[in-house]
């Protein structure tokens, strides 16, 4: 092994049933950097730290660490520990109602009893070195999120450690903490400390980061330095197509959508989990809402659904004045809602392909209206039969399908409440590219037919190949609207990363 | 014929229905050896010269009568909470109590007293299971902890509804509720079941209940996002629940003619979730079959009397009795069902092979 490389992973591959989570991917660590790994969604990203740490076996590829001659095997997160190599969680996993100082040593103490004294003085020098504001008998549950994953970012170092992975360690701290925490990161690396960082967070990678892994569909996009990779190209790469390929099927102009009537309208909706906006769709009209994972997104398209507690705005539909609080409201006025998370959210494992198809409508009839045997099973065929799913039988439990086919029967579940506003929250993922290109085209069909559709996606090809406006958010804000000749992936792209490293 | 048969027997292969099917043809056949004529039931004339039908089967499915209708209530419960209450006994000693109290506070006892006794005390029942029911769904407490509470002082609630006394009713309207209506051969409890599953089948076939529960509970979230309204539904299934108490114990009430509010229906809310275990539904909630539970019922309550008419001492019954259960759920438990499985394909591949070498 090269001299200050302290990490090599070489041609590393781990197949899941109908995926390829990792395809070949290289990995290269060096003492004393900080490497963000960078990629939406579904990249690969969690599966490779998986693999490195020993939770999943890996089906291919070799991995060597500094001082060890031959390829080492990684059967378990301890073996992993054994090689210098500690991983700090995106949810912190110590335990609250413990002292900081038991925290640290947990489960690593030598022999049956516990010295408490040399524990407390050992954590107590531990955080002073690191400079981490905590007191080594204070109960964890008192400090901090912050100090909190110190804390463990300090047990982790503490095992003479090579290689740190920080999961998303960022994700639920607010600028001064990060700050902080980043203070601890630059630390560390002075000390050679090899770290692993995987975040969403553009800003943060070009704060903090030596280099930058890209991956995408589980295939490695490269490898970076930070300073030689505007932000923009970074997007476009996590996102996938490069800048200069462009070709864009613009479905119409700008003009046409201002002509339309409006179907629904939001004013400063907000509930509980996004922040006010103003929206509109017209009939007919697909628009999409886009930006990276994180963005708000997915909460705005919930707000207008009441999935989650709506807290102000007006909304009307079709120029009435609606109220809409909870799903069931939404329904009512015709508003369908096909949820990101199709296992948390969607799909009613255990019953039925059947089942699930008439679910909503079911729900709409109400209590005292069954749908008859006969009636459920007509429109269970009717809809497997026209959206092509591939089931043994309307009696399959839908937990049996594969994830496009169970994505299809949730669409059909909705289609069947003939909806005059259809959202489609990340319809294709995780689905094979056949199916992708029929919900596509189904999505177009239904706007011709006058149905309102609001489509999210994280492949922006897909968005502009299906919308006639997109919504672009940042942060959890609306940052602009992009029609006509605006949607372009340059364009869309550079609207998502905003100013910051945009040098094209 | 022969196709028909496969078909069954493979639909049996898969359905929860196979352990308690297996159990009560195991005691059947246990009891058939053991004395041919276990089952005869005969025809005999009671004290008030009534006919009425007598054997060891007929007292299984009336002895069963009170278990049956708790584990269809249960059943609901566990599905739409994934969760079990262990108050119904309480409970029922609460609704007995009103039922008694009810049918003592006026003159003579009619029919449309009885009936408001019964109104007035499957009322009361509901409102407790409702009680029960908004602690889990509102509060999202545990089930079994949240029914705790009813668990512990339904009783003493019970007492001091007839002031501490133990009320003794002498009516024919009462004896013919707890044991035979003149001119019917069949106990009164066992035909209340089936007027209760009647009851049932037409709630599953005329409202989407069964649906809403299971959905609730395999997926919450999911059943929210399509509309239902998941605290109204875990509610409910308690105050259904609660009904299932109500009926229970005015029939325990009947069959003794007193209300005995320290061993009314003691101990019956552990057979009650045990029939509902042993009927194949997952105590973790979700999809259920209330037929299932009710074969779990039957099975429990034979082998309570064949341990009787084994004369195994009444106080050595709970032990016999949880052994063959331990046996039941084990034979039920998902590693058993993935081994026996797994055996039979490795059988069957082994007499194909066989086969195929006979030919060659």
């Amino acid at each position: 092994m090269k001299d200050g490389i302290v990490l090599t992973m070489r041609g590393i591959c781990k197949r899941f049933p109908g995926v390829m989570a990792l395809d070949r991917v290289d990995f290269t660590l060096r003492k004393g950097e900080i490497h963000a790994l960078m990629g939406e969604n579904g990249a690969g990203k969690s599966t490779l730290i998986k693999v490195l740490t020993g939770v999943y076996p890996k089906d291919a590829g070799e991995i060597h660490v500094d001082g060890i001659e031959e390829a080492i095997s990684i059967r378990s997160p301890q073996e992993a520990q054994s090689y210098g190599i500690s991983t700090v969680y995106q949810e912190i996993s110590l335990c609250p109602n413990l002292t900081v100082a038991e925290n640290m040593f947990i489960g690593r103490t030598e022999g049956k009893t516990v010295n408490w004294k040399a524990m407390e003085k050992r954590a107590g020098e531990l955080l002073d070195s690191l400079g981490i504001p905590a007191r080594p008998r204070q109960q964890l549950s008192s400090c901090s999120l912050a100090v909190q994953q110190m804390v463990a970012i300090a047990r982790a170092v503490d095992t003479d450690c090579k290689v740190l992975i920080l999961d998303e360690p960022t994700s639920s701290l607010d600028d001064k903490e990060v700050a902080m925490l980043f203070r601890l990161m630059r630390d560390l690396k002075a000390r050679g400390v090899g770290i692993i960082f995987v975040t969403h967070f553009l800003e943060q990678v070009y704060e903090v980061s030596d280099r930058i892994t890209v991956l995408r569909n589980g295939n490695l996009v490269g490898e970076f330095e930070v300073d030689k990779l505007p932000q923009v190209q970074l997007v476009a790469m996590m996102i996938g197509r490069e800048l200069q390929n462009l070709s864009v099927i613009k479905k119409e102009s700008g003009a046409a959508s201002a002509r339309r009537e409006v179907r629904y309208e939001a004013k400063q909706l907000s509930s509980t989990e996004s922040r006010p906006f103003d929206f509109y769709i017209g009939k007919g009209e697909v628009n999409g809402f886009t930006g990276l994972l994180g963005s708000g997104r997915s909460e705005s398209v919930r707000a207008i659904f009441g999935a989650d507690p709506v807290t102000g705005g007006e909304v009307t539909m079709d120029g009435k004045k609606i109220r809409v609080a909870k799903p069931l409201d939404a329904m009512k006025n015709g508003i369908a809602y096909l949820p990101e998370d199709r296992k948390r959210d969607g799909i009613i494992a255990e019953l039925s392909v059947r089942d699930n198809i008439i679910l909503a409508l079911q729900v709409l009839r109400g209590m005292g209206h069954p749908i008859s045997r006969a009636k459920a099973e007509e429109f269970a065929d009717e809809y497997i039969e026209a959206l092509g799913i591939k089931t043994a039988s309307s009696d399959t439990p839908i937990g049996s399908l594969s994830g496009g086919n169970q994505q299809k029967v949730i669409l059909a579940r909705w289609l069947l409440t003939h909806p005059k506003y259809l959202i489609l929250d990340e319809p294709t993922r995780g689905i094979d590219v056949g199916t992708k290109t029929e919900i596509q085209r189904l999505v177009l069909k239904l706007a011709e037919e006058g149905m309102s559709v609001t489509f999210i996606s994280s492949e922006i090809e897909e968005m502009l190949r299906t919308c006639s406006r997109l919504i672009v958010m940042r942060d959890r804000n609306i940052v602009g609207q992009l029609t006509g000749d605006e949607l372009t992936q340059s364009h869309v792209m550079h609207t998502i990363a905003g100013g910051g490293g945009d040098n094209e | 014929m022969n196709k028909r048969k496969s078909k069954a027997a493979a639909y049996l292969k898969n359905s929860q229905l196979l352990v308690p099917l297996i159990a009560i043809l195991l005691l059947v056949v246990f009891n058939l050896i053991r004395d041919p004529g276990f089952f005869s039931v005969g025809l005999t004339t009671n004290n008030n010269g009534d006919p009425v039908l007598q054997g060891n089967l007929i007292s299984i499915l009336n002895g069963a009568s009170e278990l049956v209708i708790l584990s269809m209530g249960m059943t609901l419960v566990t599905a739409a909470s994934g969760g079990q209450d262990i108050s119904v006994g309480a409970l029922a000693a609460i609704a007995g109590s009103v039922f008694v109290k009810v049918l003592k506070s006026g003159g003579s006892i009619s029919a449309p007293v009885v009936l408001g006794a019964f109104l007035l005390c499957c009322a009361v029942a509901m409102a407790f299971g409702a009680f029960n029911g908004s602690l889990v769904a509102l509060f999202n407490i545990q089930p079994m902890i949240a029914t705790l509470i009813l668990f512990t002082c339904g009783r003493s609630i019970a007492y001091w509804i007839n002031g501490g006394a133990t009320p003794t009713v002498s009516s024919p309207i009462i004896n013919a509720i707890g044991s035979f209506i003149p001119g019917i051969p069949i106990p009164t409890p066992i035909l209340i079941v089936i007027l209760m599953g009647i009851l049932f089948a037409l709630l599953f076939r005329f409202t989407t209940l069964s649906l809403y529960i299971q959905s609730v509970g395999i997926n919450q979230s999911a059943a929210r996002l399509n509309g239902i309204n998941s605290v109204g539904i875990k509610l409910l299934s308690f105050v259904i629940l609660g009904a299932c108490c109500a009926v229970a114990g005015m029939i325990g009430v009947s069959r003794l003619g007193l209300i005995n509010h320290e061993t009314l229906l003691i101990n019956i809310e552990m057979d009650a979730i045990l029939a509902v275990a042993i009927g194949g539904n997952n105590l973790g909630g979700g999809k259920f079959k209330m037929i299932g539970s009710v074969l779990g019922a039957y099975a429990i309550q034979a082998l309570t009397i064949t341990l009787y008419a084994m004369k195994v001492p009444s106080t050595d019954v709970k032990a016999y009795k949880a052994v063959v259960i331990v046996l039941l759920v084990v034979m039920g438990s998902p590693v058993v069902k993935e081994a026996a499985g797994r055996l039979g394909t490795r059988l069957r591949a082994s007499r194909r092979a066989g086969a195929g070498k006979g030919a060659a």
